[in-house]
C-alpha cells in the first residue's frame, strides 16, 4: 500500500468517525448496518469473488452468528462483546464442515446446495426441541448495550447508537485488515489460483480441497460475526429476519460492489442498505420493480462493480 | 454574523408568545394547526404481501376524511412504509418514522414478529404503538407495556367463547384439540383451558400439536380420532385447518367441529376443504361480513362499498381486509377526535385507553369498544356462527365482555 492510498484510507476512517455527530440516531444506526453488512459482504467476497464458489445460503451463517449472540446474552447473560469470538468460532465450524461435502459440488450444484441451507434454516430455528433457546417464532428481544463507563469517565458520552457504531466500526476495521493480510498472503493467492484454473493450481501442489473448505469456513466466519454485530443493533432476532432474500441481498452487494474487492464489500452494503428504502420511496406501489431499475442500471453502467468503476475512473485520472 | 439586538428580542417575543399558545394547545411532534403524522408500518411485500390491502384502504380512509375536513380542522397525513413482515426491517422503519419523520405515534403494524421486533423500542420512546394487527394476548398488559395497543379480539379472548358455548351445549363433551406448536396455538389453548376451567382435565380427552414446517397434519388428526372425542377444537392456520376439515370428513369421524377464526375465511380455507365437507363449522366473527348476504343492504356495507369504489376503486371487494382497514382506522380517526387541542402523546394514549361503548358501524350488533388505564384490549366480545354450506350464518348473542 502507497503512501496515497494509506492517506487516503485514514481521509476515510476520519470521516467514519466524525459521521455519527453529523447524522441523526436513526441515521447511525442505519450507517451501523452498513458497517454490519459490509464485513458480511466481505466474508461472501471472499468465498465468491476469490474463490469462485458461489454460495445463495450466507443468510443462515448470518442468522446462526445472530443467534448465537442473542442467545447467549438472553439465557447465558454473555456481554454481547464476548458474543462476537463465539459466534465467529461457531460458524467457522459450521462453514468448514458444509464446505467438506460442498467441495464436491461444482458451480450451480454448490449453489443449489447452500440455497438449500438457506431455505431450510428460518424453519429449523422454529423447531420446538430448539425452542427453549430459540424462543420459536417469537424469537429473542435482547438489551441494547451503552456505552462503557470510562469513556463516560474520559469525559466522552455517546449514546446507545453511537456506540453500537463505534464498536462495529472498530470490529469492522479489525476484520478487514485480517482479510486483507489473508487475501494478498499465499492463501489467498491460492484462493485466486483455484478460482482460475483448479487442476494448475492443484499440479502447483496446493492443496485444493483443504484451501476451499477453510474459505468456506472463514466466509462463514465474517458473515457470522456480521450477524451477531447485527443481532446486536437491532435488539431482536426471530427467525422471519433470516428469510431467503437476505442470502440473495448478500450476492446482490457483492455483484454490485466488485467483485473480489476488498473496498467492494462497503460500496455493496451502502447498496443493499440504501437503495430499497429509495426504490420505496420512489413508488410506493412497485418498490421492487424500481429497485430492479437500479440493479440493472448499476450492472450496466458498472460491469465490474462499483469498485471496478472507480478502479478504472482513477487509473484514467493517473494517465492525464 | 453576530445577531443584533432586535433579532434575540424578535425571538424571545416569539418564544414567549409560543409558549401562551401552548396553554391552550398542545402539541407533540407531527402536530400543528394543519396536520397530525401518523406513521404506519405494512408488509407491502414479501410472504405477508396479501395484508399490504390493508394499508391501502387504510389511505384511502384518511384520504376520505381530510376531504371531508379532517379531524377538528386538522389533515391526517400518514407516512406508510413497507417491512416485508421482516423484523429487522420492522425496527429500521420505526425508528425512521420516529426519529426521522417524526410522527406522533404509528398505527397497525402487522404480525407478532414484527410488533416484538419494536415493542421495547416504542416503549422506551413513549410513542404510541396503536391497535396492532395481531391477536397476541401480549399487547394487553398497560403495567409493563404502556405504548402499546392491540385492537381485535385476542386469541384467548376467543378460545374461551368455544369453551363456554361448549360448556353450555354439551356439557359432557370430550374434546380433542389440535394446536400450532408455537405461541399463536399456546395462546389459544390457554384461553381455551382456561374457558373450561376445573373441568378441563377430564373434558379434554386428547390433545396433538404439530409444526408449521409439517407437510399434513393427517397422522395427528388419526390419534384424535381414535381417542373417541365427539367435538373438535381446531387451531390451524388455513392450510392445516383445510386439511383438518377434509380429513375429519373423509375418515367419517364428523365431530362437532370448532375452528378459530385465524382460518375462517371462506375462500382461503373452507373452499380448499370442500364446501359441503364444512357444513356445520363453528366460528367466531366480531366484523360484519361484507360477503355474507345477510348484511348485503346493511348500511355498513353499503357505505362500505360506496366508499371503496369511490377512494379505492382498485381495491378487491370481496377482501375482508378492505373491510377490516377501513373499520380499524375508524377506531383511530376517534382516538383523534376525541384528543381535541391536546395532542399530545400522552393524551393520545390516554384517549386509547378512554374509549367508551365506541361501536363503529362495521362491527357486529352489539359489540362495543371499550377500554380503561388497566384494560388495554379494545374488542373482546365476538358472535358465534355456523357454516351452512355457502356462508358463515351468526347467530345467539354476543359473547365476552
Amino acid at each position: 500500500m502507497n503512501r496515497r492510498q494509506l492517506s487516503l484510507l485514514a481521509i476515510v476512517l476520519a470521516a467514519a468517525c466524525v459521521l455519527p455527530f453529523l447524522v441523526s440516531e436513526y441515521r447511525t444506526f442505519q450507517f451501523t448496518l452498513v458497517l454490519v453488512y459490509a464485513i458480511a459482504l466481505l466474508g461472501l467476497n471472499m468465498l465468491t469473488g476469490y474463490n469462485g464458489q458461489i454460495s445463495l445460503g450466507h443468510g443462515a451463517f448470518y442468522a446462526i452468528g445472530a443467534y448465537c449472540a442473542a442467545i447467549l446474552m438472553d439465557k447465558y447473560g454473555v456481554p454481547y462483546w464476548a458474543t462476537l469470538p463465539v459466534a465467529g468460532a461457531v460458524c467457522l465450524f459450521a462453514g468448514f464442515l458444509f464446505g467438506l461435502p460442498a467441495l464436491r459440488l461444482e458451480g450451480l450444484y454448490l449453489a443449489l446446495a447452500t440455497f438449500a441451507l438457506g431455505v431450510s434454516l428460518p424453519q429449523l430455528l422454529k423447531y420446538h426441541h430448539l425452542e427453549q433457546w430459540t424462543g420459536g417464532v417469537q424469537g429473542i428481544t435482547i438489551t441494547k448495550p451503552d456505552a462503557p463507563a470510562f469513556l463516560a469517565e474520559l469525559g466522552i458520552t455517546l449514546n446507545q447508537d453511537q456506540w453500537v457504531y463505534f464498536f462495529t466500526l472498530a470490529v469492522m476495521v479489525v476484520m478487514f485488515v485480517f482479510g486483507w493480510n489473508l487475501l494478498r498472503g499465499r492463501i489467498g493467492r491460492a484462493m485466486v489460483a483455484i478460482r482460475d484454473n483448479h487442476v494448475a493450481t492443484e499440479a502447483m501442489g496446493v492443496n485444493n480441497a483443504m484451501v476451499k473448505s477453510l474459505t468456506f469456513g472463514v466466509s462463514a466466519m465474517y458473515t457470522g460475526v456480521a450477524g451477531a454485530l447485527g443481532a446486536i443493533a437491532i435488539q431482536f432476532v426471530a427467525p422471519d429476519s433470516f428469510n431467503i432474500f437476505l442470502s440473495l441481498t448478500f450476492l446482490i452487494g457483492i455483484v454490485i460492489g466488485g467483485l473480489a474487492s476488498i473496498p467492494g464489500a462497503i460500496y455493496g452494503a451502502l447498496f443493499i442498505q440504501f437503495v430499497p428504502n429509495i426504490a420505496d420511496d420512489i413508488s410506493k406501489a412497485a418498490p421492487w420493480a424500481i429497485f430492479g431499475l437500479f440493479l440493472l442500471a448499476f450492472v450496466y453502467a458498472m460491469p465490474a462493480g462499483v469498485a471496478g468503476a472507480i478502479r478504472m475512473a482513477l487509473a484514467r485520472l493517473q494517465r492525464k | 454574523m453576530k445577531p443584533s439586538f432586535t433579532k434575540i428580542a424578535t425571538l424571545l417575543a416569539a418564544g414567549l408568545l409560543s409558549t401562551t399558545a401552548l396553554a391552550q394547545k398542545n402539541y407533540g411532534p407531527g402536530v400543528s394547526d394543519k396536520e397530525i403524522l401518523v406513521g404506519h408500518i405494512n408488509p407491502y411485500s414479501g410472504p405477508a404481501s396479501a395484508y399490504g390491502t390493508i394499508g391501502r384502504a387504510i389511505a384511502a380512509y384518511f384520504k376520505k376524511v381530510n376531504e371531508e375536513g379532517g379531524v377538528n380542522g386538522r389533515q391526517i397525513n400518514m407516512v406508510s412504509y413497507d417491512d416485508g413482515y421482516s423484523p429487522p426491517k420492522t425496527v429500521e422503519m420505526a425508528r425512521k418514522l420516529v426519529e426521522q419523520d417524526k410522527v406522533l405515534l404509528i398505527f397497525q403494524p402487522l404480525g407478532t414478529p414484527p410488533n416484538t421486533a419494536i415493542h421495547k423500542y416504542m416503549n422506551a420512546k413513549k410513542v404510541p404503538q396503536l391497535f396492532v394487527a395481531t391477536g397476541a394476548t401480549k399487547w394487553n398488559d398497560p403495567k409493563k407495556f404502556p405504548w402499546t395497543m392491540g385492537w381485535q379480539p385476542n386469541y384467548q379472548t376467543e378460545a374461551r367463547i368455544y369453551a363456554a358455548h361448549i360448556l353450555k351445549n354439551k356439557p359432557n363433551a370430550k374434546i380433542a384439540v389440535l394446536y400450532q406448536n408455537d405461541d399463536y396455538g399456546k395462546d389459544y389453548l390457554e384461553g381455551f383451558k382456561a374457558g373450561l376451567g376445573a373441568k378441563a382435565k377430564t373434558m379434554i380427552v386428547k390433545e396433538a400439536s404439530y409444526e408449521v414446517t409439517d407437510p399434513t397434519v393427517d397422522s395427528q388428526m388419526a390419534q384424535l380420532q381414535a381417542s373417541g372425542a365427539d367435538t373438535f377444537f381446531n387451531i390451524t392456520t388455513p392450510k392445516f385447518a383445510a386439511q383438518a376439515i377434509r380429513k375429519a370428513w373423509d375418515s367419517g369421524w364428523k365431530p362437532v367441529h370448532y375452528l378459530n377464526n385465524v382460518s375462517a375465511s371462506i375462500g382461503t380455507t373452507l373452499r380448499p376443504a370442500g364446501l359441503d365437507k364444512s357444513v356445520g363449522l363453528f366460528t367466531t366473527q366480531y366484523l360484519k361480513d361484507q360477503n355474507d348476504k345477510q348484511w348485503a343492504s346493511d348500511p355498513a356495507v353499503v357505505e362500505w362499498t360506496a366508499f371503496m369504489k369511490k377512494y379505492y376503486p382498485e381495491g378487491n371487494l370481496v377482501a375482508t381486509e378492505n373491510f377490516y382497514g377501513w373499520c380499524v382506522a375508524q377506531t383511530m380517526v376517534q382516538v383523534i377526535k376525541q384528543a381535541g387541542n391536546n395532542l399530545t402523546r400522552e393524551n393520545i394514549m390516554k384517549q386509547a385507553a378512554s374509549l367508551k361503548d365506541f361501536a363503529p358501524s362495521c362491527l357486529l350488533p352489539g359489540i362495543k369498544i371499550n377500554t380503561s388505564a388497566s384494560d388495554f384490549a379494545p374488542i373482546e366480545s365476538v358472535r358465534l356462527a355456523k357454516f351452512d354450506g355457502k356462508d358463515w350464518v351468526g347467530f345467539g348473542e354476543v359473547m365476552g365482555k
